[in-house]
């Protein structure tokens, strides 16, 4: 109890001693870092305790024990009975798309029509969303941006969560496709006096083959040389080249199982399911065909009244341990605002069945390798970008999420908010009442 | 009134036969047939328990005049010997819509919701019509009463199956051959009611079951105050409602859980409905039982589902899976209760498909004897019909079924079905049965021919010198037409027989050769033994159905028994006690009778069950302030004042979120109303005994609440053209400044001893006023927050809680100064633009600010782990451990002023605990085990083996299911239910039109 007041004094210090002025992005790193004496977590499942790591110029110059006779550079940072972790990655999602759910003026999201693999998220990207901001007290300071909607929702990019306009955010432009399987089922419309249950879709197979169709078609476009400009086929060329993963929005085992079928016959090689709500049980199916799974939230409620309840808590686990590589992620209800307990759905899948550094890499070096952007993110290794933080404790147990220091590309990033920004007005006003 | 109308349409049947005696007849003279009708040497089942096994029915006029073992026929009697016949009174069927058009839904297009009447001189809600009479709409549907007549009814009663008060129903006999003035038994025959609003009138209140059921219990009052002569102006509805007081009233409720809502809405005002079940009253049988109605019984037993898909399989749920296996048992169930009921073909798509679902219900257990008092007895004595109708006493009407036997045999052929003394022939009794072995020859060969199989579509098989010719046969009214090839299976001849069937059944005529010659034929009958075909029915008839015991509740995850209380000693936890003591390391909590009853170290006791705790926590049990789960309903946003309806009515015991809450270590629960109007409905307060009945759920002597909203919601920002006042927050103020004015008078002239018009709402509002009820208010900015505690500071009453609350922080001294509590969402919010503002360090403000601060979760998902949303006011504001605990405890207990019972462990209070395998605030912590006043609701080992319980009963379901399609069994398309998950802003679409 003790520990916690230091912690709510060290917190509220802080905090008065960041007046400045909240989401002004840091600038380039100037001065090298040196962490000393923290457990780092380094993401690629590895634990380091009482490390060092030492940055400058953005990137990791060094990783190991404190016990290393090495010369520490620039400000040292005393990491003692601290941790450290890589940046969170949070894949598939809306941020800076949308800022209020119920606001329609403030929703970019999704786009008119079925196929849109020309529409790109990157361009909307509002790097100066009061929800983006929120993310980083806790530690999450990577997304990928996706657009939702239609068959084919549209391009994806990946950002950094600090930044002045979306081209500076820009981590990786376009790195995938992403679109909605066909649905197994479809649902009554209770409003025509229709049972509002489930029933089987009867155009299942009519939709699957417009989807055979058009990436067929697509695919003989980007043959060709002639052709008048089709700006949906040209976007889609990246997942014939290999140069964009397609993700596959699917849930059940039928349609994983038809999804993984149709990127083979069309000789797509990266894929990666998102959703997933059955994946477990086509796990042997995804390790065969390297498929990699980008998770639904893994506080959800289970989908059918029989389901184990702790279900969606250990399906990170069922995939795992069978060789797949998982990512999580946030969509669904009131995703964006939810996504900041990205760390937290970690920590839940560690209550069910995973270790911790388990865990964290389904937030870490999992959706960077997924993402394509394991060169520089995703785990605290020599070489990569110094986009890293450091908490008061475990990062993955809201108790102990306590986020001191932040960096992204070696940028010592602002942890305020709009939402410290009022903690700190109010609380002072009860204080000086 | 009745008179005229009876008129009008006995005149509009002009077609009839036999026009009453005062009629002027212009087609000829009247020739009236005054001849008795005797059935002599059947076996006649003059009630289901008296049965003459050889005698004589005598009928008259359409009437019986004698039935018994020995009667006089008078010469003038034409007779009918039925010998070898059985005789059963004709089937009466309580519930129909029969000759009553189904009535219109309103074509309206427009999307803006009506919240006024569309009538006036009427009640303010259309949907209440005790006015309406199904006579006036009741014109003969001869082609379904022909479906009718052939299940063997005689008798049905009908009405216009629409709104909540529906009117008269009709009581008719199924006699096509005379008008209305014979066959309307009873033009008022009962009244009758349900909880489904009109389709013909789009008025929006009530949008929910519960507001359904405040209208009926509205209505009841207003009657009275009616029928005393207070009001000032004319309510034709009121005044069928209280013509119609004497008549049966029947409830359509349609399930069980509906049933027992009906029935405490009648119980309250001194009406005992007869009420239609939905066929699964077996899941509660005592509970059924204990509401002493009488039923009315469907029997649309569900089909097996079409589980050949394995995938489509997967999406089953065991509920329906077992819905399937079960309610064929249900009129045994009822039987064996002595619950008395009636059957239906009510939810059938015809009444052709009775008599298989009946057989399937004896074949469950409903004995013979049960089934025929469910048809014929039951239904006359419910209807207060028992003198005229359901048996063959002397001078009942001659409705009455001529059977080849026990009519509850698959085999037994119906053969006539007579009405009001008129015959139906549904099979020819005197048709010959010509199946059997036939010798004749032809030309010198001698040929054998064997006929097989029903009457109207007999087989033959024709042979001669050991070979099969082809052959086709054709019997109608002792003529049989047969065609058999010649020898020459090269070309397509045929030779052909035309003959009749003699008393001997032999037949004889001519035969026609491909010639054109003509021979005599004959050929003489002998019957063959028996089939072995027929023993394999037998077997198939003893074969008795497995039937899968109901759990409590009867779904997944359902204890097989209700679990009891025991008595639990938990030695070496680390105790969070809640109190001053703190959390307290290596020590014992003993619970015994439902309480704690010591803390402490080195206890013992030797009857507990002893429970290793080391390096474990235990907790007093979760409790969400602001839960919408194990609710039918949540919303009743017709009116922009519910106070008048309450979530005590609409408990669903069977929602698994109960289980799944348990599993996250919730005990108590208030079950709020949705924030769709400034004044929502009553809550219920809860403890999650999984497995008891909905009431028992309920706290006793529970504390009042009621749920208020302000903002977004109430002024009904995402309607496109929001009619309803109000439609910005300052009507918001308005509305609760009107209605407490009136309440205030309302209680002043009630209290005055004056004559009033008791109105539940008002009532309720008074409760308020007088600090009988707690408010619990949907708030969000700070503005409306500040405004509502003026308001009530005006009428001189507190807030007790505001909830989501999430500008709180803003305004937490004047929270303080007023006493009002906060229960907050931890870290909600930019889904709407009222909650922009909404920051998580909003608990941790309030609390320093002195304000007594819960977590909620206002959601089903976010309710299985509100340890760790308590946790996040560590994380959000430096909270200590300790007391962010007590924001998922003792703090939702303070605020529910339940926390003299539970919220804390400490002698004598309700042993509602929870072991958990690690600090409760951790992400790491699992709840192992959840008690609730001593009895285990969940326990992780437990929970496993229920899981594969599940699986092994689910795969055994598919197979009987595959059985039965194989065994050539309709089956029906896979469907999954979705159950809505609930949130604040939730409608019923059920009952919306």
């Amino acid at each position: 109890m003790k520990n916690s007041k230091i912690v709510f004094l060290f917190v509220m210090l802080l905090c008065s001693s960041m007046v400045i002025a909240q989401q002004t992005p840091a600038p380039k790193q100037t001065k090298a870092i040196s962490i000393e004496g923290a457990t780092a977590h380094l993401g690629n499942g590895k634990v380091i305790e009482n490390s060092l790591i030492m940055f400058d110029d953005g990137k990791i110059t060094f990783v190991g024990s404190a016990l290393t006779k090495i010369a520490r550079i620039g400000e040292i940072i005393d990491g003692k009975g601290k941790h450290i972790y890589p940046g969170f990655i949070l894949p598939n999602s809306t941020l800076g798309l949308v800022e209020i759910d119920a606001v329609k003026a403030t929703d970019d999201d999704a786009e008119m029509g079925t196929w849109n693999p020309h529409i790109r998220s990157l361009i909307a990207y509002n790097t100066e969303s009061k929800v983006v901001e929120s993310m980083r007290p806790n530690g999450v300071l990577l997304g990928q941006i996706t657009p939702r909607g239609g068959r084919i929702s549209g391009t994806s990019s990946v950002v950094q969560f600090d930044a002045w306009n979306w081209e500076d955010a820009t981590v990786k432009t376009n790195d995938g496709i992403h679109m909605n399987w066909p649905n197994s089922f479809t649902r009554g419309r209770w409003w025509l006096g229709e049972d509002p249950g489930l029933k089987a879709n009867k155009k299942y197979a009519d939709q699957v083959s417009e989807v055979t169709n058009y990436f067929k078609a697509s695919k003989a476009y980007n043959k060709g040389s002639e052709s008048i400009t089709n700006l949906p086929f040209e976007a889609l060329q990246g997942v014939f080249d290999g140069s964009k993963t397609l993700y596959i929005n699917a849930n059940d085992e039928k349609g994983i199982t038809d999804a993984i079928n149709f990127s083979k016959e069309n000789g797509i090689t990266k894929v990666a399911i998102v959703g997933g709500r059955e994946a477990y049980k086509v796990a042997n199916l995804l390790k065969q065909n390297n498929v990699s799974v980008l998770l639904q939230r893994v506080h959800s409620r289970p989908n059918n009244d029989d389901d184990d309840y702790d279900l969606p808590y250990k399906k990170a686990k069922l995939l795992v341990d069978n060789g797949i590589l998982v990512a999580l992620q946030a969509s669904g209800q009131m995703e964006r605002m939810n996504s900041r307990n990205l760390p937290f759905y970690a920590g839940t899948t560690v209550a069910h069945g995973l270790t911790k550094e388990q865990a964290l890499q389904l937030i870490t070096i999992n959706p960077a390798k997924i993402l394509g952007i394991d060169a520089n993110y995703g785990s605290i290794e020599t070489g990569k970008s110094a986009t890293l933080f450091i908490s008061e404790g475990d990062a993955l147990d809201m108790r102990t999420n306590i986020i001191i220091h932040a960096f992204i590309d070696g940028r010592k990033i602002s942890l305020d908010t709009h939402q410290t920004k009022l903690w700190k007005r109010y609380s002072d006003k009860f204080k000086n009442q | 009134m009745i008179k005229k109308h009876f008129l009008i349409i006995t005149l509009l049947c002009s077609f009839s036969f036999y026009a009453q005696d005062y009629f002027p007849k212009n087609d000829g003279v009247k020739a009236k047939n005054t001849n008795y009708t005797a059935f002599t040497n059947a076996k006649i089942f003059v009630t289901p328990t008296q049965v003459i096994n050889k005698g004589t029915l005598l009928i008259h006029n359409g009437k019986v005049v004698a039935s018994g073992a020995s009667v006089n026929v008078p010469k003038n009697a034409v007779i009918i010997d039925v010998s070898g016949k059985s005789i059963y009174p004709s089937f009466i069927d309580m519930y129909s819509s029969f000759g009553v058009e189904k009535p219109k839904r309103s074509s309206s297009n427009s999307r803006t919701a009506q919240y006024d009447a569309s009538r006036t001189g009427y009640y303010w809600n259309d949907h209440i019509m005790p006015e309406n009479k199904a006579v006036n709409k009741f014109k003969y549907d001869s082609k379904l009463a022909k479906t009718f007549i052939n299940a063997g009814f005689g008798v049905v009663n009908t009405h216009i199956q629409d709104g909540i008060v529906r009117g008269q129903g009709t009581l008719v006999a199924l006699n096509g051959n005379e008008g209305n003035e014979t066959r309307v038994l009873d033009a008022s025959s009962g009244q009758y009611l349900s909880f489904r609003k009109s389709v013909t009138s789009r008025q929006a209140y009530p949008s929910s079951i519960m507001g359904s059921m405040a209208l009926l219990r509205q209505l009841y009052l207003d009657a009275d105050w009616y029928a005393k002569g207070h009001s000032k102006t004319k309510d034709l509805s009121i005044e069928a409602l209280n013509l119609n007081k004497s008549l049966v009233q029947i409830f359509d409720a349609g399930s069980r859980a509906n049933i027992l809502r009906a029935d405490k809405v009648g119980d309250a005002y001194g009406v005992q409905y007869i009420i239609l079940g939905g066929g699964d009253e077996y899941e509660r049988i005592n509970d059924i039982k204990a509401t002493n109605a009488s039923l009315i019984i469907p029997i649309n037993f569900p089909k097996a589902y079409d589980v050949e898909n394995a995938f489509l399989a997967s999406t089953l749920s065991l509920a329906d899976m077992r819905a399937w296996n079960q309610k064929p048992a249900n009129p045994k169930i009822l039987a064996d209760n002595n619950v008395n009921f009636a059957l239906t073909t009510h939810s059938l798509k015809s009444p052709d498909a009775f008599k298989a679902h009946l057989l399937n219900a004896i074949k469950h257990g409903l004995s013979k004897e049960k089934a025929l008092e469910a048809l014929t007895t039951i239904p006359a004595q419910l209807l207060g019909k028992s003198n005229m109708i359901g048996s063959l006493k002397n001078g009942h009407q001659a409705n009455f079924l001529i059977t080849s036997g026990d009519v509850f045999d698959k085999k037994t052929k119906l053969f006539e079905n007579w009405v009001q003394g008129n015959q139906n022939v549904i099979k020819n009794m005197n048709t010959k049965d010509i199946t059997g072995d036939y010798e004749f020859s032809l030309n010198s060969q001698t040929y054998k021919m064997s006929i097989s199989g029903e009457s109207n579509k007999l087989k033959t098989k024709i042979t001669s010198n050991e070979k099969v010719r082809g052959s086709k046969i054709a019997y109608k009214d002792d003529w049989v037409n047969i065609a058999f090839t010649t020898a020459d299976s090269t070309k397509q001849k045929f030779i052909r027989i035309i003959a009749n069937v003699d008393s001997d059944k032999n037949l004889n005529g001519k035969t026609i050769m491909p010639n054109g010659n003509e021979f005599s034929f004959f050929a003489k009958h002998s019957k063959k033994e028996e089939d072995i075909s027929k023993e394999a029915m037998k077997k198939d008839d003893a074969e008795s159905e497995k039937v899968f015991p109901i759990t409590y509740p009867n779904n997944s995850y359902g204890f097989s028994a209700l679990p009891i209380a025991e008595t639990l000693l938990f030695k070496n936890a680390t105790v969070w006690t809640n109190e001053k003591e703190g959390i307290l390391e290596n020590t014992d909590v003993l619970i015994k009778n439902g309480k704690i009853v010591k803390i402490g170290q080195n206890l013992s006791d030797n009857n507990a069950k002893v429970i290793d705790a080391k390096n474990k926590h235990l907790t007093s049990g979760i409790i969400d302030e602001h839960s919408h789960i194990a609710a039918a309903s949540i919303n009743e946003g017709g009116q922009n004042s519910s106070a008048e309806v309450s979530i005590e009515d609409v408990i669903d015991e069977t929602d698994v979120g109960i289980y799944r809450n348990l599993a996250g270590g919730v005990t108590s629960i208030q079950i709020l109303h949705g924030s769709a109007n400034p004044i929502g409905g009553r809550s219920a307060i809860i403890k999650l005994k999984w497995g008891e009945s909905a009431d028992n759920l309920i706290y006793k002597s529970s504390p009042k609440f009621i749920k208020f909203a302000l903002g977004e919601n109430v002024k009904q920002t995402r309607h496109q053209n929001g009619v309803r006042f109000p439609q910005t927050r300052m009507g918001v103020e308005q509305v609760y400044v009107d209605y407490f004015t009136r309440a205030k008078a309302y209680d002043a002239l009630k209290k005055s001893g004056n004559p009033y018009r008791k109105d539940i709402e008002l009532d309720v509002l008074a409760q308020i006023l007088n600090k009988e009820r707690y408010v619990s208010c949907h708030s969000y900015v700070q503005s409306e927050i500040n405004m509502l505690m003026k308001v009530a500071e005006r009428f001189n009453f507190n807030i007790n809680t505001f909830t989501h609350i999430l500008e709180g922080y803003k305004v937490a001294d004047k929270m303080k100064a007023h006493g009002v509590g906060g229960s907050t969402f931890s870290d909600w919010w930019a889904y709407k633009y009222e909650v922009n503002d909404a920051i998580p360090y909003n608990a941790a403000i309030m609390h320093n600010a002195g304000v007594t601060v819960a977590i909620n979760s206002d959601d089903g998902e976010m309710s299985r782990r509100l340890n760790q949303e308590a946790a996040k006011s560590v994380k959000y504001g430096g909270i200590s451990e300790e007391e962010a605990w007590k924001f998922v405890t003792l703090n939702p207990a303070k605020l529910l002023h339940i926390d003299e019972r539970v919220g804390s462990i400490k002698v004598g209070k309700d042993a509602d605990v929870v072991l958990w395998s690690h600090n409760p605030l951790s992400i790491y912590a699992k709840a192992e085990k959840t008690i609730i006043e001593g009895v285990t609701y969940f326990d992780l080992k437990q929970d496993e083996i229920k899981r594969s319980k599940i699986k092994h009963e689910k795969s055994e379901l598919i197979n009987m299911m595959m059985q039965a399609k194989n065994k050539g069994l309709k089956t029906q398309p896979i469907k999954k239910k979705v159950k809505e998950h609930l949130h604040c802003d939730s409608i019923d679409n059920d009952y919306q039109h």
